[in-house]
């Protein structure tokens, strides 16, 4: 039996943008031909720069997005879903089965709303309880494993800090017992002290609840701590998917090792001189031809501005979408 | 021992709020040495910016310094004592002169309806009684110094038109077109990607050879700052607990906070050392702690937790210069 929560099968998302009158429409080509499978209980993780499409996809998997090409399925226990077509009750049904945490906790809370009322929404949109005593105990149990204090919950956000605020907003993407979550930049805006606090609090969360994550984040260091996978995104497309430390060992794609060199090294005698890329990511409206990161990478060839890489399997669970991978890292 | 370019002796800085005074710094000093890169880390509220903004005397109307407070700037071999500048005719000299800056959202630093171009020019002809054309022909060879393609073209653009990068390149290039002795660097790289960092990273450590002067790099980035500063001060509320080179600092750090902050930074060297978080929040600054302002968050305190909360720690420094205040510190000298 498979073991795959949620996969998507060359999936492209595309913007259509207002253009002239004659010929045809531009279109942000935000996602292209993405192939990802998300096992049950794992740990997710994407990366990419801004603009990679990384958030795109993670909607698109939420059904946030519209999807243009391709397929995103999800099985779970007895359903399958293809959200392409999901509407009605199955898409209700689908929404208390995934849920999303947000990038800043300053905007994701309603500042007109108590943390009790925020964190019980879900549960009164839903449906899911039938009495306010209900609702409330709930409630308490939720925040109670966010490690908040249960006095807080008549306080409304303002009197909250940032590492909190994320936590209420934790509490309330679980409080549906959801069995997916997009966690979208949830630390990007913490300080370190607490950064390490929220990812210590998801992945005891992960760990308890076996629920599956996707965590997008543009920090490499994060995701390598958190994550037990991880597919690395540049202008839309996924060019290197692998389990974590195979990534870290066996890197195969010379942008993930353009990331990993990027990365200002915490030894003062150590200088990252190693590959620095030149330029910055193109348009995706207009992507380059052949391989997209043919403009700055440092070992493009001919080939690689003609051809586009066919998506590949290295090693098992080892894929990579570039010409020259046994030659450059082999 | 050459003199410093900047001296900054016993900040304190103030705001008058509706809740009352906050103190925003508390007793800071520091120097900083003609061609010296000091980076000035620390989390959100811990003053970094004020701190930076007090040596250009930006602060808002509402601030009050100390009457201890003392800020000096050395220029050929003239000793200004910045915080008694006042006039804006006085302080052109700390504003773009001797001392420019940089911000972390280059979007928000450009006025979005002046071209680039025209905004290097205004800068460069109030600091200096060059032509026009001088000063065009300045400013695109600093945008080709700085690394951005068909200068003359970009000179004419806005700064919409600039990618991120981009922008942040332009905001050095106008930075330096005065030729300042110090760079004040507001988190400059935050906002961008890190490949795009890399980059910028590297242009600023090439300009700081190629101009010989110095920058106070603030960040709440550890490995920024291991990769560009010569010294480094941690700040935490207000105050800075620790100073020393970036290797005393990052190698073998001496106050409970910068261990902290190293515990719980994500290492990629090591993906089995488990992220230790700091406990607690910081504290708001309308309601600081007594003693030692780190009391409440420190982990290592217990053995002496009454002198912490009531006593303020003074600096112990040892032989190679590395200042720390912690009581910890001074008790370990004693046994």
């Amino acid at each position: 039996m498979s073991n795959v929560l949620i996969a998507a099968r060359d999936l492209s998302v595309h913007f259509p943008l207002s253009g002239g009158l004659f010929g045809e429409k531009p279109v942000v080509r935000a996602c292209e031909g993405i192939n990802i499978e998300i096992e049950k209980g794992s740990f997710f993780g994407l990366v990419g720069e801004s603009g990679s499409g990384k958030t795109t996809l993670g909607r698109a998997m939420l059904k946030a997005a519209p999807i243009t090409h391709g397929q995103v399925i999800y099985t779970d226990d007895d359903i399958t879903y293809d959200l392409g077509t999901l509407k009605g009750s199955e898409l209700k049904e689908y929404r208390k089965r995934a849920q999303l945490i947000f990038q800043d906790p300053y905007a994701a809370l309603s500042p007109r709303m108590t943390v009790r009322d925020i964190i019980a929404e879900p549960l009164e949109v839903m449906g899911l309880t039938s009495s306010r005593e209900e609702t409330d105990a709930k409630v308490r149990e939720i925040a109670a494993k966010c490690r908040l204090n249960l006095e807080h919950l008549r306080r409304f956000p303002h009197a909250f800090s940032g590492g909190q605020r994320q936590r209420i907003s934790i509490a309330r993407a679980l409080v549906s017992d959801p069995h997916f979550i997009v966690a979208d930049e949830s630390v990007a805006a913490l300080d370190v002290s607490i950064q390490a606090d929220v990812l210590n609090l998801l992945n005891s969360i992960q760990r308890e609840s076996g629920i599956t994550f996707l965590f997008i984040s543009h920090d490499l260091s994060v995701i390598a701590h958190t994550c037990d996978f991880v597919a690395v995104m540049y202008l839309g497309q996924i060019v290197e998917a692998a389990p974590t430390r195979k990534l870290f060992s066996d890197t195969a794609h010379p942008y993930t090792k353009a990331l990993l060199s990027a990365i200002p090294s915490l030894d003062p005698d150590v200088s990252g001189h190693a590959q620095k890329l030149e330029g910055e990511i193109p348009s995706p409206i207009n992507p380059p031809p052949g391989c997209r990161f043919n403009t700055r990478c440092p070992n493009a060839q001919d080939r690689c501005r003609k051809e586009v890489p066919e998506w590949r399997e290295m090693s098992s669970g080892h894929h990579v979408a570039c010409h020259f991978s046994e030659e450059l890292f082999g | 021992m050459t003199s410093p370019l900047i001296s900054v002796k016993n900040l304190t800085l103030r705001f008058k709020t509706d809740e009352g005074l906050v103190t925003a710094i508390d007793n800071v000093s520091f120097d900083i040495a003609p061609g010296e890169v000091l980076g000035l880390v620390g989390e959100s509220g811990s003053g970094k910016s004020v701190t930076a903004k007090a040596l250009m005397m930006l602060n808002a109307d509402n601030a009050v310094y100390d009457d201890k407070s003392q800020i000096t700037l050395r220029v050929d071999d003239k000793e200004i004592d910045v915080l008694s500048l006042k006039r804006p005719q006085e302080q052109m000299v700390i504003r773009g002169g001797a001392v420019s800056m940089i911000f972390q959202e280059p979007m928000a630093s450009f006025a979005p309806a002046i071209t680039i171009g025209d905004q290097m020019v205004e800068q460069l002809m109030i600091h200096s009684d060059m032509t026009r054309a001088r000063a065009k022909e300045i400013s695109i060879e600093m945008l080709t110094r700085v690394g951005i393609p068909e200068p003359a073209q970009r000179f004419g653009q806005y700064a919409f038109e600039f990618s991120g990068g981009m922008r942040q390149r332009a905001m050095i290039a106008m930075a330096l077109s005065t030729k300042p002795k110090l760079l004040i660097a507001d988190e400059p790289t935050t906002a961008l990607d890190v490949t795009i960092q890399a980059q910028v990273i590297d242009l600023m450590k090439d300009l700081v050879k190629e101009f010989h002067m110095s920058i106070l790099f603030i960040t709440h980035d550890l490995g920024v700052i291991a990769q560009t500063a010569d010294r480094v001060a941690v700040m935490y509320l207000g105050n800075v607990v620790e100073t020393g080179t970036v290797r005393q600092v990052i190698n073998s750090p001496a106050h409970p906070y910068t261990r902290g902050l190293m515990n719980s930074l994500p290492k990629l060297d090591d993906l089995d050392s488990p992220l230790s978080p700091i406990p607690g929040d910081i504290p708001s600054p309308l309601d600081r702690p007594s003693g030692c302002v780190f009391h409440t968050r420190c982990q290592e305190s217990e053995a002496i937790a009454e002198k912490c909360r009531t006593e303020i720690p003074v600096y112990t420094i040892d032989s190679a210069n590395h200042q720390v205040a912690c009581h910890l510190a001074t008790q370990g000298d004693q046994t």
